[in-house]
């Protein structure tokens, strides 16, 4: 009988191939943090070592630097078609968002250029229900409108694994391969895989990051956590929400809902 | 969590009427359950503070900000808890009319459900409805709360009434409830902790009835099911897969491919990062597999093992719930999908449409919006199923109508058929090409062989016949057989009657092709100048494939003699020996029928055409 990582894994990797089957053109978003790193994991699985798809960065020219230098020593040696795509400046987005929020605009910005110019009527991306109540409302596959707005009241029915994978010309889907799986189940499939970790996540001088994201608007949460067994540990004893630490989702109560109502990932 | 990793959460759906008190039970089984992120409280508190409301369990799942303003649930969403005896996921749907729509995206796969009832009101129209749904989707287990016991004085008398009229209700759906508890879900009432105000109550709490429910049975105990998904060429190798929706497999193993009867072992199990490959995979697991053969399988072919194969039928009875703005119509087209098959099916009948509330089924013309109902339904072509009772993973189907899934449903066994039941199909005036290849699920083509007698024409347009029809094709082949009976009757064998016999065919195979059927043709035509008229009637249709036997191969199998009736001059003209064979300068396809054996030569052919019928996606 297969244990609870093993059927995670298994319907991650029925969802891209069904990704991959229904939906072109396609790419994968990548933010070189633990999740999508797991997800590139299984992509690699499910089409027997090569990821078959663009894998695109969204860079604000933000991240840490371990986090770039990780990115292209990874790139490299799982032979990945990398994408880098440029963010626009802060001056661009919605100055009515509040700050932190700004910066994570610019992303939805890059997305939303992104797919425009190439096309894309699939994206992959590592979100998980968990993380934040307004993703857990999410689909595996998510309609948007040409404007990459997430029309979060009348989402299409999906259930049985079938999934919605026609969209009208010009709108596009964003597919959710994670969104079952925890934290936890990250980091067990992140240890028992031997998946390499980026090393912020792992703490030092008392101090680790849990959520990735850019160093302005990201902070380390105090941990003695210095390998992947002593993370296990302290999220199986913490309460401590996972995205304490990700100031764009704390400025106003619903800060995260109208991100990503105007398409952020 | 004594061993978090091997043990999946439960999934518990949440059901009942529009604030009978979901949100608010959950809100609150989280606090006292110790499953509240740290903050979260002091959030809730906040909000509620902001809107003058006292402190607000709902919105612990209410996220968005619509929903915290009119203290309704938008969407259906998915929270973690746990006690300590195990985790589970919480499926929290909105009670109000959207509630199916929304509710069927976390529930169909639930593993057990709470349906909460209103003291006061006991069960109104969404709980029956909910009750009804559960039973659909085949959720046995199921825990009544009972709430707002505060409202009625705590009243035990209130409680024995609406637990039994609950319990009634269930049982006539053939679920037993596993508890039935009286609970004040805004105080915390026997959720975790017991009630000191309805001492009278001497059963289980909440989470005392949530930690006895049974796991999920693993499907590993089943006849295998793998339903393929896709094909993906290696290298060399050709891999099939898809995941394992019922029992295991194993290199060795003899599997039948469904519906295309097809045999193959397994030849190895393809796997990247493992070592050493595995030997053996069960229900769950997506794989890879090759093949010891190179048979033609592709996306919706079921393996199973040669027992116990799955059922063929173009006929099949769907328990089903209707999401979409329009009814449901007899003799609607709409696309069924059930695993990765994908297939036209027609309504042929309406069987009943059941009433919620009376649970009484009724024959009717239509089927509403959040109706559930059992209909008949055609398909082109076979499925390869199992009804709900024997393997519920290759019952579960979803039906789409252009870009929108509309409803849903469980295969049911089949108890009878049903004769003359009225079919009402709506015409179209104007029919395009498309409209015909999309009820077809393919494009028409003609497909034309060509070769010298002996070379295998007929035996490969009968045996591509048979597996195209199987796969729904509408599919026909022309011979010397059907076509020299009635419609070249006429036609004798000297030279100008054989053009006109290959004019004719032409020309009818034209007119199938354009009403939307592949037509294989199987006829010697050794003139370069006949099969180019032919290919005149429908250019962008025809296909040329040159059936190539060489003539000493032919003249070996000789199968009906008429190669030594030749050589002995009892036939006149005969190709390839007192007459030309003008073999096609640029044919779409060669099939060499010399060397390879038959069942290759079909396979060969079977995926031409598959390839080039196929409708544009989306």
């Amino acid at each position: 009988m297969l244990d609870h990582l093993d059927a995670l894994e298994g319907r991650t990797i029925y969802i891209l191939r069904e990704a991959f089957c229904r939906v072109a053109p396609l790419a994968l978003l990548w933010s070189v943090g633990k999740d999508s790193n797991a997800l590139l994991w299984m992509c690699r699985k499910a089409f027997f070592g090569r990821v078959p798809f663009p894998v695109v960065q969204l860079d604000t020219g933000m991240e840490l630097d371990e986090v770039y230098r990780f990115r292209d020593s990874a790139a490299d040696a799982w032979s990945l078609d990398l994408r880098i795509e440029a963010c626009p400046p802060e001056g661009a987005v919605d100055p009515a968002l509040p700050p932190a929020a700004r910066a994570a605009a610019r992303k939805t910005a890059g997305l939303r250029s992104l797919i425009g110019r190439e096309g894309y009527r699939g994206v992959l991306l590592g979100i998980r229900r968990d993380e934040q109540a307004v993703r857990a409302k999410e689909r595996v596959f998510s309609p948007r409108g040409p404007e990459g707005g997430w029309a979060f009241r009348d989402q299409p029915p999906e259930f049985w694994d079938q999934y919605k994978t026609e969209v009208p010309e010009a709108a596009h889907l964003r597919i959710h391969p994670l969104l079952d799986w925890s934290e936890l189940d990250i980091w067990r499939y992140t240890r028992r895989e031997g998946i390499p970790v980026v090393p912020p996540y792992l703490a030092r001088d008392g101090r680790r990051y849990r959520s990735l994201g850019e160093r302005n608007i990201t902070h380390p949460i105090a941990s003695t956590a210095a390998t992947i067994d002593e993370i296990i540990a302290e999220l199986e004893a913490t309460r401590v929400p996972e995205r304490a630490g990700r100031a764009m989702d704390h400025e106003a109560e619903d800060a995260f809902e109208r991100l990503r109502a105007d398409g952020y990932m | 969590m004594s061993d978090p990793v091997a043990r999946p959460p439960l999934r518990l759906v949440f059901v009942g009427h529009v604030d009978h008190g979901k949100s608010t039970l959950i809100g609150r089984l989280l606090h006292d359950t110790g499953s509240l992120p740290e903050g979260k409280l002091d959030e809730i508190r906040a909000v509620s503070a902001r809107r003058g409301m006292p402190l607000e369990w709902s919105f612990v799942l209410d996220a968005f900000q619509a929903e915290r303003d009119q203290a309704v649930t938008i969407d259906v969403t998915e929270i973690r808890f746990h006690t300590a005896r195990r985790d589970y996921v919480i499926v929290d749907a909105p009670g109000h009319r959207e509630f199916l729509r929304n509710t069927i995206s976390g529930a169909a796969a639930a593993d057990a459900a709470v349906l909460m009832v209103d003291a006061a009101e006991g069960l109104r129209e969404q709980t029956r409805r909910h009750a009804y749904l559960l039973h659909l989707l085949g959720i046995a287990q199921v825990v009544v709360a009972v709430n707002k016991m505060d409202l009625v004085g705590r009243d035990p008398d209130r409680f024995r009434a609406v637990a039994e009229q609950a319990g009634r209700h269930l049982e006539r759906l053939g679920i037993r409830p596993v508890a039935i508890v009286p609970v004040v879900a805004r105080e915390g009432e026997n959720l975790a902790t017991p009630s000191q105000s309805m001492p009278w109550y001497g059963g289980e709490l909440l989470v005392e009835a949530l930690d006895r429910l049974a796991p999920p049975v693993p499907a590993t105990t089943r006849p295998l099911r793998l339903p393929v998904q896709d094909v993906y060429k290696l290298g060399d190798k050709r891999v099939l897969v898809g995941r394992i929706e019922s029992g295991l497999l194993r290199i060795g193993d003899e599997l039948l491919f469904s519906p295309s009867g097809r045999r193959a072992q397994v030849a190895s199990i393809e796997s990247w990062g493992a070592d050493p490959p595995p030997a053996e995979a069960v229900a769950g697991q997506s794989v890879g597999i090759t093949l010891d053969r190179p048979i033609f399988v592709e996306r919706g072919d079921i393996a199973s093992d040669t027992a116990h194969p799955p059922d063929l039928a173009s006929q099949f009875r769907l328990r089903l719930f209707w999401l979409a703005e329009a009814p449901l119509r007899l003799g609607q087209l709409l696309k069924l999908r059930r695993a990765t098959s994908e297939l036209v099916v027609t309504v042929e009948a309406i069987e009943s449409v059941i009433d919620n509330e009376t649970l009484a089924a009724a024959p009717a013309e239509m089927v509403g919006r959040d109706e559930t109902a059992v209909v008949r339904l055609r398909a082109r072509g076979l499925l390869a199923f199992d009804p709900v009772e024997r393997d519920p993973a290759m019952a579960r189907c979803a039906l789409i109508d252009g870009y929108d899934t509309v409803g849903g449903g469980v295969i049911v066994s089949d108890a009878g058929r049903h004769g003359g039941a009225t079919s009402l199909f709506t015409v179209e005036h104007l029919l395009t090409v498309e409209a015909r290849a999309a009820r077809n699920g393919h494009r028409g083509a003609v497909i034309w062989l060509t070769g010298l007698s002996g070379a295998g024409k007929s035996t490969l347009a009968m045996q591509a016949e048979r597996e195209l029809f199987a796969r729904g094709y509408s599919v026909y082949v022309l011979d010397g057989d059907n076509v020299r009976r009635g419609l070249n009757a006429d036609l004798g064998f000297g030279a100008s009657d054989r053009a006109e016999n290959i004019r004719r065919v032409g020309e009818v195979a034209g007119l199938f092709a354009d009403a939307g059927t592949v037509v294989i043709t199987a006829f010697i035509s050794p003139y370069r100048a006949d099969r180019d008229r032919a290919r005149r009637v429908c250019p962008g249709l025809f296909h040329e494939v040159h059936v190539a036997a060489n003539i000493e191969t032919c003249e070996r199998r000789d199968p009906k003699g008429l190669y030594r009736r030749a050589r002995a001059g009892e036939l006149a003209d005969f190709t390839g020996i007192s007459a030309p064979y003008e073999a096609p300068a640029a044919p779409e396809l060669t099939i060499d029928t010399g060397t390879q054996p038959v069942e290759a030569s079909v396979d060969e052919l079977v995926r031409y055409i598959v390839d080039r019928t196929r409708l544009a996606a989306g």
